[in-house]
């Protein structure tokens, strides 16, 4: 009934108007970003561009994949981020499962649980932890970005919590057909998880990409620096001596637009992936955070 | 009294059946113990990794000299806590850390909660799924690319921003990362751009959720759209709002290292360096290794006991359990 009146009507379309505003101041940095990226040298440095290119031009691009050390962070990202996310996702899946059993049948869980949930809540600090990992001898190593954060206790409770959602007869069958835990969790549990796996799975990759100060850190060998700790240092903290040695690269690496290209190489694979993993990610968070 | 009556039990069903009882708890041990190793990863690197260096903390209470260890190193007690609350600039970034943290969390509730109230509203669900995938968008950006854009967009020279401020209302070019009020000013809004639309996800759950009978019901007795939001949808966002506004509240000595760290300079330190920013500047770079862990464990117990405040309120409030 509502939906006719026309106090309703006008609301509507301020709100439609109003979510597009939203959206537009969304993108609106990233459209700038990529417009500068494709600009002239000179109209960008004179600030001439807005939203689109002004001299359109591949110069940017041209001159970033030129760059060996941008390459070289590139490929240390891609290593991690593909290695960090089997590896992560691995470690999450097999402690969700026994985690998301009863107390009843499991007693040791509520223990094993505070032991993580411990570790969310307090910490030994910055200082301890950076001598922990020269101690161990993982300075310039690719372990130190992988094995620190490979136990997430948040993705472990979501998962958690999405299996707990899974009836009880399907392990309770799979269990008297004479399939051990193990079986159970790769050929029951598994399937039925895909939402919650792909949003993990995301949640992993995602932050492997965009990881940057352990890299800045534990790197005393800026060859070994990932994508994004480059980026920090380079268009972040406008730090050059650590990354770059020749004077010409120097103006190569500083010019506004080729920060811009920099800057966008740096988020396309995030905004390719995103969109395809998206619709499961609402229903997997939804299903893990909120409970009845 | 419950011993003795075990140990009666026992004595008088026989031999058999307290036999029989403990193989059974012996092959119940025995089938859990797969799910044991299936946890052993996760012990091992959480047990290396993250208590390890909680055994660090005693740094804290000496003079540690990297060269002596935390065995050699001379005791001094309480003496880096003192220095930290007896000097002005401490208290500051604590002050700072606060400040900004607070301004976050109030920012980053009442947005997300309005948020979503007008996207519940939206009948095109087409048009509803792009909105969505372009406002959670920004949540998936590091703070180093979103900091990179900011100081391109905010520059007082020919910073778009700064820029159109000039077209439109004339004013001068603001110095935005470079003044320390406008810092914080910064900080919070472009928090609250880059995470508003992840945190309207819990909220829309939370409206989807909402029996639609109840409309019904509202609007077969005649209530508007107005009077429905305040009656039926505001109150049952209320209990997941109870929750997301206590647990922020554990965070009240988080102002966010990756943000500000990627934002500010020498210029905005007195209002915006916070705990984990001149933890990392003194303790790291500047090498004062007891002094910033003092710090850091000073910030570490009261996180603790108010996150753990947090969980009972909202265990309390809105009967919340995370796992």
């Amino acid at each position: 009934m509502y939906h006719k009146s026309k106090a309703y009507q006008t609301f509507n379309v301020f709100n439609i108007v109003f979510m597009i505003v939203i959206s537009l101041i969304c993108i609106i940095p990233l459209v700038h970003i990529l417009a500068v990226s494709f600009s002239g040298k000179a109209a960008a440095s004179a600030n001439l561009v807005k939203l689109w290119p002004v001299d359109f031009t591949w110069d940017a691009y041209v001159k970033t994949m030129a760059n060996e050390n941008f390459l070289r962070s590139i490929w240390v990202t891609v290593q991690r981020t593909v290695l960090g996310t089997v590896i992560g996702m691995l470690i999450v899946i097999f402690a969700a499962y026994p985690l998301s059993k009863e107390n009843s049948s499991f007693k040791r869980r509520n223990i094993y649980i505070w032991y993580f949930v411990f570790t969310m809540l307090f910490s030994g600090g910055l200082v301890p932890f950076y001598i922990l990992i020269r101690n161990l001898e993982l300075l310039n190593t690719m372990w130190v970005l992988i094995l620190p954060g490979a136990v997430s206790v948040w993705n472990m409770i979501l998962l958690l919590n999405f299996f707990r959602g899974i009836p009880k007869e399907m392990e309770e069958a799979s269990l008297i057909d004479g399939a051990g835990h193990l079986r159970t969790l790769i050929s029951v549990y598994l399937p039925i998880s895909t939402p919650a796996l792909a949003t993990l799975s995301l949640f992993t990759l995602v932050g492997h990409w965009n990881s940057w100060f352990d890299g800045l850190l534990f790197m005393t060998d800026y060859e070994k620096y990932p994508l994004a700790s480059y980026l920090q240092t380079v268009i972040v903290q406008q730090d050059f001596s650590k990354v770059s040695v020749r004077p010409e690269d120097l103006e190569n690496i500083s010019q506004r637009t080729v920060k811009a290209a920099q800057i966008f190489i740096g988020m396309a694979p995030i905004l390719l992936v995103y969109p395809f993993l998206q619709r499961f990610f609402v229903k997997g968070i939804v299903l893990g955070a909120v409970k009845e | 009294m419950k011993q003795t009556e075990v140990v009666h039990k026992q004595d008088a069903t026989g031999k058999s059946t307290a036999v029989a009882a403990s193989t059974r708890k012996g092959s119940k041990w025995r089938k859990n113990i797969v799910l044991d190793m299936m946890l052993l990863p996760a012990l091992i690197l959480t047990f290396i990794f993250s208590y390890i260096p909680m055994a660090g903390l005693v740094m804290a209470f000496q003079n540690f000299k990297p060269a002596l260890g935390m065995t050699g190193s001379e005791w001094v007690g309480l003496e880096h806590f003192e220095f930290l609350f007896s000097i002005p600039e401490n208290v500051q970034v604590i002050w700072n850390t606060v400040i900004i943290a607070g301004l976050k969390m109030v920012a980053n509730l009442v947005v997300p909660f309005i948020f979503a109230l007008l996207l519940n509203e939206i009948r095109r669900a087409m048009f509803k799924k792009v909105v969505q995938t372009i406002v959670y968008m920004p949540h998936f950006l590091s703070w180093v690319l979103v900091g990179g854009i900011l100081i391109d967009l905010l520059a007082q020279n020919g910073g778009l921003v700064n820029q159109t401020l000039t077209a439109v209302f004339g004013i001068k070019p603001i110095f935005f990362l470079g003044d320390g009020d406008w810092f914080r000013f910064v900080v919070v809004v472009s928090d609250v751009w880059k995470e508003f639309g992840f945190n309207t996800i819990v909220f829309l759950a939370a409206l989807a959720g909402v029996n639609p009978a109840l409309y019904e019901a509202a609007e077969v007795d005649g209530a508007g759209r107005w009077q429905q939001t305040w009656s039926i949808t505001i109150p049952s966002m209320l209990p997941i709002t109870i929750v997301v506004g206590t647990l922020a509240l554990g965070n009240i000595l988080n102002g966010g290292f990756d943000q500000i760290f990627n934002l500010y300079n020498a210029l905005v330190f007195d209002k915006g360096d916070i705990i984990d920013t001149f933890v990392y500047r003194y303790g790291i770079i500047g090498g004062k290794f007891s002094f910033s862990t003092a710090v850091g464990l000073f910030k570490s117990i009261v996180s603790f006991v108010l996150i753990v405040a947090a969980y009972r309120m909202a265990y309390k409030l809105a009967n919340y359990r995370i796992f």
